[in-house]
């Protein structure tokens, strides 16, 4: 049987609500590093699936109880490969973000503003995002019901850079 | 045969490494794609008749045993899976290759296209065959990685932007899915899927019901199941024609594959699952509907694309080997059309120029070929009869009659997402085929490779669309003994002992 260890539980239960939390923000920054967070979580839960900690490694002989289970170590370190690179991948994105637009924050979805300000675009999407307003923080202009000139562009700051 | 199993896996993989090597000579990346996937192709073709003859064909890994090490399964349902993925695959590599030379011109080698492409193949061939539950882990992330290569390909803003969008949730669903493995392997010691059909039964409902709606969550997210969909529309129509394609047509379907053989071998109900029936409706609906409300040609068929997931729910939640069968044959016919259908409209695009439909018009004098390429597949998707559309809406339809009265309500949903369907494919039509003629938007920069601005198109580009509508025509034509085969499949699935014998013997 195996039995829980409160400690950890407590860690786990910080490292997967800050990783979440952080998820929720708008600069990729900050979801980086909650990713990273949330990862570290799911890496330490993957430990713990093989049992409480404070076992020996597999190492010469031994009857198999005293051996904490190799194969959940595998596979943690499998998954912090994976989310090292991924994180890598995602950090490279947020630098393109950056030249390309000057920030790194996950803006909204530009066509679905349109269609709820039941505005149609003249010509292409490239075209109509000229004339906006470069301060305006993206998230307002969800709350608000302004429609074309309170829209987040992209494209525009870009250009200018 | 059973080494077999282990090529649609390997092959890709090593042909990526060949294409990274061969960096400098554009033809002889673009042979080894070819030649890689037609022989992909092949061997699918082979494990299918091997698997539907004499069962599931297992290999394991480095020689140890089933519940030990890691073992690969074809039966039915992956090999199946696995032929009509790769054969789309091929289809829309040589429309890719066509593009990059018609927007690049014949000698441009890339660096990253080739390898990416081939890597994106590997993960989804491992997904279909493996039998393990964190090598199908691996082979999302082997997937996913390249996909989010492919989506953000040659950067601007817009498509940062998406791209971001599709990294972030990917990652999180990931993360997700190794905690559920994670618990998983702390609730019954194992991460093998036949070992798991055994242990998760002896669980307690509360640790059972908890393992079971992770997957779906899961998955959900990967499959683009309402409400879980968001961040398709929204990320697919900013990349290239020929990955839209690749993306609609595959990983969505490699999403519901995961959840169709997990919730069938794991987690088998004892009839149909509300929660997954009341998911399929709101799907259906909800997509169908985003649809009607959009402008932008790529966004309505990705919104139609998370329409049709809803459906293929509907068959995995009626929960008995008809329904099961329904989603498999639904899947075959899907992966087709859908991707027929963002290739035709990337040829459409890059004849108008906008991606808005109501700057198209009178495209159907103008450009006929093009005409008949968008409403094969349309009429396909929409289901009129006698499309394969229809051949794979009547046994979902079927499952839901022979189910309960909860099942067959959520029939009556399939049916009017169909309209729905329907009324969205025919308002593109009278809009961007009918109609006064438009002047067609000139490119801002013809370099970008994005959806907005003409550009030239070839004639391989057309064969490749043209090929795909004949591989959903063929599936129509061929319905009875594809039908015979999803129908061995789905009873297998249900059963579960043909799997389970396979690999523990």
């Amino acid at each position: 049987v195996i039995t829980v260890n409160l400690a950890m539980a407590v860690v786990l239960a910080v490292l997967y609500s800050v990783g979440f939390y952080l998820l929720m923000q708008r600069s990729l920054m900050r979801i980086l590093i909650g990713i990273v967070v949330l990862g570290h979580g799911a890496n330490l839960l993957l430990q713990l699936a093989g049992g409480p900690p404070a076992r020996a490694p597999v190492l010469g002989t031994a009857p198999p109880e005293e051996f904490a289970d190799p194969l959940p170590q595998a596979l943690a370190l499998t998954a912090i490969v994976i989310t090292f690179a991924l994180t890598t991948y995602l950090l490279a994105l947020g630098y393109r973000s950056w030249v390309l637009t000057g920030h790194d924050e996950v803006q909204d979805d530009l066509e679905d503003r349109r269609i709820a300000a039941g505005e149609r675009p003249e010509g292409s999407m490239e075209e109509d995002t000229a004339g906006s307003d470069d301060g305006e923080d993206p998230g307002s202009a969800a709350a608000s019901t302004e429609p074309a000139e309170a829209l987040p562009t992209i494209g525009s700051e870009g250009v200018a850079r | 045969v059973s080494t077999l199993v282990t090529l649609p896996v390997l092959l890709p993989i090593l042909g990526a490494a060949l294409t990274v090597i061969f960096t400098r000579s554009a033809t002889t990346q673009r042979l080894i794609g070819i030649v890689v996937l037609a022989g992909v192709s092949a061997v699918a073709a082979i494990l299918l008749v091997e698997a539907d003859r004499t069962g599931p064909v297992v290999v394991e890994l480095g020689g140890w045993p089933a519940p030990v090490g890691i073992v690969l399964v074809a039966d039915r349902l992956s090999a199946l899976l696995l032929l009509i993925s790769t054969a789309v695959t091929l289809a829309v590599l040589v429309y890719a290759i066509d593009q990059r030379i018609a927007d690049y011109g014949r000698e441009t080698a890339g660096t990253t296209f080739h390898p990416i492409f081939l890597l994106l193949s590997t993960g989804v061939s491992l997904a279909y065959l493996t039998g393990d539950l964190f090598s199908l882990f691996v082979a999302f992330e082997i997937m996913l990685a390249a996909s989010y290569v492919l989506i953000t390909r040659r950067t601007n803003a817009s498509r940062i932007r998406s791209g971001m969008t599709y990294v972030i949730i990917s990652l999180t669903s990931s993360l997700l899915f190794l905690t559920t493995i994670a618990l998983v392997y702390a609730s019954t010691g194992t991460v093998n899927l036949a070992d798991l059909a055994e242990k998760v039964a002896a669980l307690p409902p509360g640790p059972r019901t908890l393992l079971s709606m992770l997957t779906i969550v899961t998955f959900g997210i990967k499959a683009a199941m309402v409400p879980l969909h968001f961040w398709l529309p929204d990320s697919y129509p900013n990349a290239p024609a020929p990955v839209t394609a690749l993306f609609a047509g595959l990983l969505t379907k490699v999403g519901i594959y995961a959840l169709l053989r997990t919730q069938t071998l794991l987690f088998p109900g004892d009839g149909p699952s509300a929660v997954l029936l009341v998911l399929a409706v709101l799907t259906m609906i909800v997509g169908a509907l985003g649809a009607l409300a959009q402008n932008d040609l790529n966004r309505l068929l990705s919104f139609l694309l998370v329409s049709h997931i809803g459906f293929m729910l509907f068959g995995l939640a009626v929960d008995d080997a008809r329904g099961a069968a329904g989603t498999a044959l639904y899947i075959v016919h899907h992966i087709t059309v859908q991707a027929t259908l963002f290739l035709v409209s990337g040829l459409i695009t890059r004849r108008t120029g906008t991606v808005a439909i109501d700057q198209m018009g009178g495209l159907a004098r103008r450009a006929p070929v093009l005409a008949v390429l968008f409403a094969i597949p349309a009429m396909t998707l929409a289901g009129i009869p006698p499309t394969s559309g229809f051949v794979a809406k009547l046994a979902l339809l079927q499952a839901g009659g022979s189910g309960t009265v909860g099942t067959a309500v959520v029939a009556a949903f399939v049916v009017a997402a169909s309209l729905l369907t329907l009324w969205a494919v025919v308002r593109v039509w009278t809009r961007v085929f009918w109609g006064a003629d438009k002047e067609p938007l000139p490119d801002d920069d013809p370099t970008d490779e994005l959806v907005v601005g003409t550009a030239k198109t070839s004639a391989p580009m057309y064969v490749a669309s043209a090929a795909l509508v004949a591989v959903s025509l063929a599936i129509a034509a061929a319905a009875g003994p594809l039908s015979a085969v999803t129908e061995r499949a789905g009873a297998d699935l249900i059963a579960r002992t043909p799997y389970l014998e396979a690999v523990l013997g």
